[in-house]
C-alpha cells in the first residue's frame, strides 16, 4: 500500500519489483479486458435497446440470432462489413475516410481511465493482487483522470463534425452544425456540474474519486446536493445525442444527420462509437456520482459480497445497467426537444443552475477547511443563497429585456 | 525513450505546423493546426506537466479550433482561395517582415539564454501537485493579471456583439 502513496502517477505495478513478466501481464490483461468489454458490452447494448424499446412498444423486437436474439448485433455488423464502401463524388475524401475514426478512438478511450472493479469490501481502497502486483482494476490511472474524459469528448466533436462536412450535401452538414453546436453548448453546463464532484472529492483521478465514496452519505450524490448529478445527467444526455436531445438525427428533417452518406464499416464506426460512449459515459456518471465499483450496504450487507474480489465489477454493472436502462426508457417515452428548446435548456436554464450550486458548494466548502462554527455557517448559508436569489432575479430581468428586445424587433414565439 | 517522444512530438507539430500554411484548402489548414496543438500536449505530457496537456486539448482542440471551423463551414469559404487577389497590397511584404522579425527575436532569445537551456529546474513539486501549484500562483500572486484577463475576454465578447449588431443598420435603437 505504501507503494500506491508513494507513486501516485502511472501505474504503481511499474516500479514494483517482480520478474519482469508479471507487469506486463497484467497490463496486456487489462488491455485486452477494456477491449473485449467495449466492443461486448456496445453489441449488448445495441440488442438490450431494441429489446427493450420492442418490449415498451408491445413488439417482440430480435428474436431470430441466437437466444433471445442476442447474436443479432453480430449479424448486423457482419453484414456492414461486406456491403460496399461508398464516398459521394462530392466528399472530401482523406476527411471523409478519417471522420468515423476521430468519433470511434475517443469512445474506446473513455475506458481506460474508468475503475472497472476492485476489492471495496470493508472500507478496502480497491486495489487487486494479480500474478503478484498490486494494482487497481482500470487501464490507467493518470493525475488529471476525469480532465482526460473531457479532452476526450471534446475531440470526440471533430468526428461529428467533419463527418457532416466532408460528405459534401446539405443535410449531413445541417446536422453536424447542429450535433456540434449541441455538444459544445452542453459541454459547459457538463463541465461544471463535473467540477462541483471534483472540487467536493478533491482530486481529479477517478480512483480517488471512487475512494472520496466509501460510504452511501460520501456518494457524490448526496453530498454535493443532488442538482448537479441532475444537470450532469441531463447534459451527458445531450452530449451523446441520445433521445430527447437527439436532434443531429433528426430523421423527419436531416434524413439521418451527419452520417447520412456513410455506408458499410465507416458507419458501423459511428454506431459503435454512439453506443460505447452511451456505456461509457453511463459508468462515468456512476463513477462520479454513485461511487464507481463501491458497494452498497443493505442493512449492513453487501449482497455482491460472495463474488469476493470480483463485487466491485458487479456493483459496476448493476449501476450502470440502471442507466442503460435509463435511456432507454428516455428514448422509448420522451418526444424530441425542438432546437430553441435545446438551446433554451442549455444555456438559460442548465448552465446557470450549475454556475450557482458550484458556487454555494464553493463556499460551504471554504467554511468547512476553516472550521467555522454553527452559527456562521448558517450565515453562509444564508448569504449564498440570498446572494444565488439576486443573481437568478438579475438573470431573469435580462432574459425579459432580451426578449422584448427580439419581440420589438419582429420575432414570433 | 525521452527523446523518442520529443522527436516524435516534435515531427508531430512542425507537419502540423507547414500543413496549416500549405494547404488550399482552410479545413485541412485547421485539421493541421489540430495535429499541432496534440504535439504540443504530447510535450507538456513528457514534461510531466499533465494538467496543461489536458487544458491544451480542451481548449484549443476541443473548443478553439472547432470554432475555427464552425466559422469556416457557416460562412462557407470552405474552398481553396483565390491567392492572386490581394485585398491590402501592403500586406505580404509585411507578413515577410513580421516574420523574419519574430524569427529574429527568438533565435536571439534562445541565443543569449543559452546557457539557462540546458538546465533543469527543479521546482520541487512532485509531477501530480502541479495543478495545486497553478492554482495557487494564479489565485494569489498573479491575482489581479488573472481577473483582469477575464475581464479583457468578457469587453472583447460584448465588444463584439454591439459591434455585429450596429453594422445592420437600424436594428439597435
Amino acid at each position: 500500500m505504501n507503494l500506491l502513496n508513494r507513486i501516485p502517477s502511472a501505474d504503481p505495478m511499474l516500479d514494483a519489483e517482480s520478474f519482469w513478466w508479471q507487469p506486463l501481464a497484467v497490463v496486456g490483461l487489462k488491455v485486452l479486458v477494456v477491449f473485449v468489454i467495449g466492443l461486448v458490452g456496445t453489441m449488448f447494448m445495441v440488442w438490450f435497446e431494441r429489446k427493450i424499446v420492442a418490449g415498451m412498444q408491445n413488439r417482440v423486437g430480435p428474436n431470430k440470432a441466437g437466444p433471445f436474439g442476442l447474436l443479432q448485433t453480430l449479424a448486423d455488423g457482419t453484414k456492414l462489413f461486406f456491403k460496399e464502401d461508398l464516398i459521394p463524388e462530392k466528399a472530401d475524401p482523406f476527411v471523409f475516410r478519417i471522420a468515423p475514426f476521430l468519433a470511434f478512438v475517443p469512445a474506446f478511450l473513455v475506458w481506460a481511465v474508468i475503475p472497472l472493479g476492485g476489492d471495496f469490501t470493508g472500507g478496502r481502497d480497491g486495489t487487486v493482487t494479480w500474478f503478484g502486483q498490486v494494482t487497481r482494476v482500470q487501464l490507467a490511472d493518470p493525475p488529471i483522470g476525469v480532465l482526460l474524459v473531457l479532452a476526450l469528448s471534446s475531440i470526440a466533436v471533430y468526428g461529428v463534425m467533419l463527418a457532416g462536412w466532408s460528405s459534401g450535401s446539405k443535410y449531413p452538414l445541417l446536422g453536424s452544425v447542429r450535433a456540434s453546436a449541441q455538444m459544445i453548448s452542453y459541454e459547459a453546463a457538463l463541465g461544471l456540474s463535473l467540477a462541483a464532484v471534483l472540487m467536493t472529492a478533491g482530486t481529479l483521478s477517478t480512483s480517488g474519486i471512487v475512494s472520496a465514496q466509501s460510504s452511501i452519505t460520501n456518494w457524490h450524490l448526496l453530498s454535493t446536493g443532488i442538482v448537479p448529478f441532475v444537470v450532469f445527467l441531463i447534459a451527458m444526455t445531450a452530449e451523446l445525442n441520445r433521445p430527447p436531445f437527439d436532434l443531429v438525427e433528426a430523421e423527419q428533417e436531416l434524413v439521418g444527420g451527419f452520417h447520412t452518406e456513410y455506408s458499410s464499416i465507416r458507419f458501423a464506426l459511428f454506431f459503435l462509437a454512439e453506443f460505447m460512449n452511451v456505456i461509457s459515459m453511463s459508468a462515468l456518471l456512476v463513477t462520479l456520482f454513485l461511487g464507481g465499483p463501491q458497494p452498497l450496504y443493505l442493512g449492513g450487507v453487501d449482497i455482491f459480497a460472495v463474488l469476493g474480489p470480483f463485487g466491485g465489477t458487479a456493483w459496476l454493472l448493476l449501476k450502470v445497467f440502471a442507466f442503460l436502462y435509463m435511456y432507454v426508457w428516455f428514448r422509448a417515452t420522451l418526444p424530441r426537444l425542438r432546437y430553441d428548446q435545446l438551446m433554451n435548456l442549455g444555456w438559460k436554464v442548465l448552465i446557470p443552475i450549475s454556475l450557482g450550486w458550484f458556487i454555494l458548494l464553493a463556499a460551504l466548502q471554504v467554511a468547512r477547511d476553516s472550521d467555522v462554527s454553527g452559527l456562521e455557517y448558517a450565515l453562509i448559508v444564508g448569504g449564498c443563497l440570498v446572494g444565488i436569489a439576486l443573481a437568478y432575479m438579475l438573470f431573469q430581468a435580462a432574459l425579459n429585456v432580451a426578449r422584448r428586445n427580439r419581440e420589438a424587433e419582429g420575432a414570433a414565439y | 525513450m525521452e527523446l523518442l517522444v520529443f522527436v516524435l512530438a516534435s515531427v508531430m507539430v512542425l507537419a502540423g505546423a507547414i500543413g496549416v500554411i500549405a494547404y488550399r484548402n482552410p479545413v485541412h489548414a485547421a485539421l493541421g493546426l489540430v495535429l499541432t496543438l496534440f504535439g504540443i500536449a504530447v510535450h507538456f505530457v513528457s514534461m510531466e506537466a499533465h494538467f496543461l496537456a489536458a487544458v491544451q486539448v480542451i481548449v484549443y482542440a476541443g473548443a478553439i479550433v472547432v470554432l475555427f471551423l464552425f466559422v469556416i463551414m457557416l460562412l462557407g469559404v470552405d474552398r481553396a482561395e483565390d491567392l492572386t487577389v490581394e485585398p491590402f497590397q501592403i500586406q505580404r511584404p509585411l507578413a515577410v517582415i513580421i516574420g523574419v522579425a519574430i524569427s529574429g527575436l527568438i533565435t536571439a532569445a534562445v541565443v543569449r539564454g543559452r546557457s539557462t537551456l540546458g538546465e533543469r529546474i527543479d521546482s520541487g513539486v512532485p509531477g501530480d501537485d502541479n495543478i495545486r501549484e497553478l492554482a495557487r500562483s494564479l489565485y494569489s500572486d498573479n491575482v489581479f493579471a488573472f481577473e483582469l484577463t477575464s475581464v479583457l475576454l468578457i469587453v472583447a465578447v460584448v465588444g463584439t456583439v454591439v459591434l455585429t449588431r450596429r453594422q445592420r443598420g437600424g436594428v439597435d435603437k
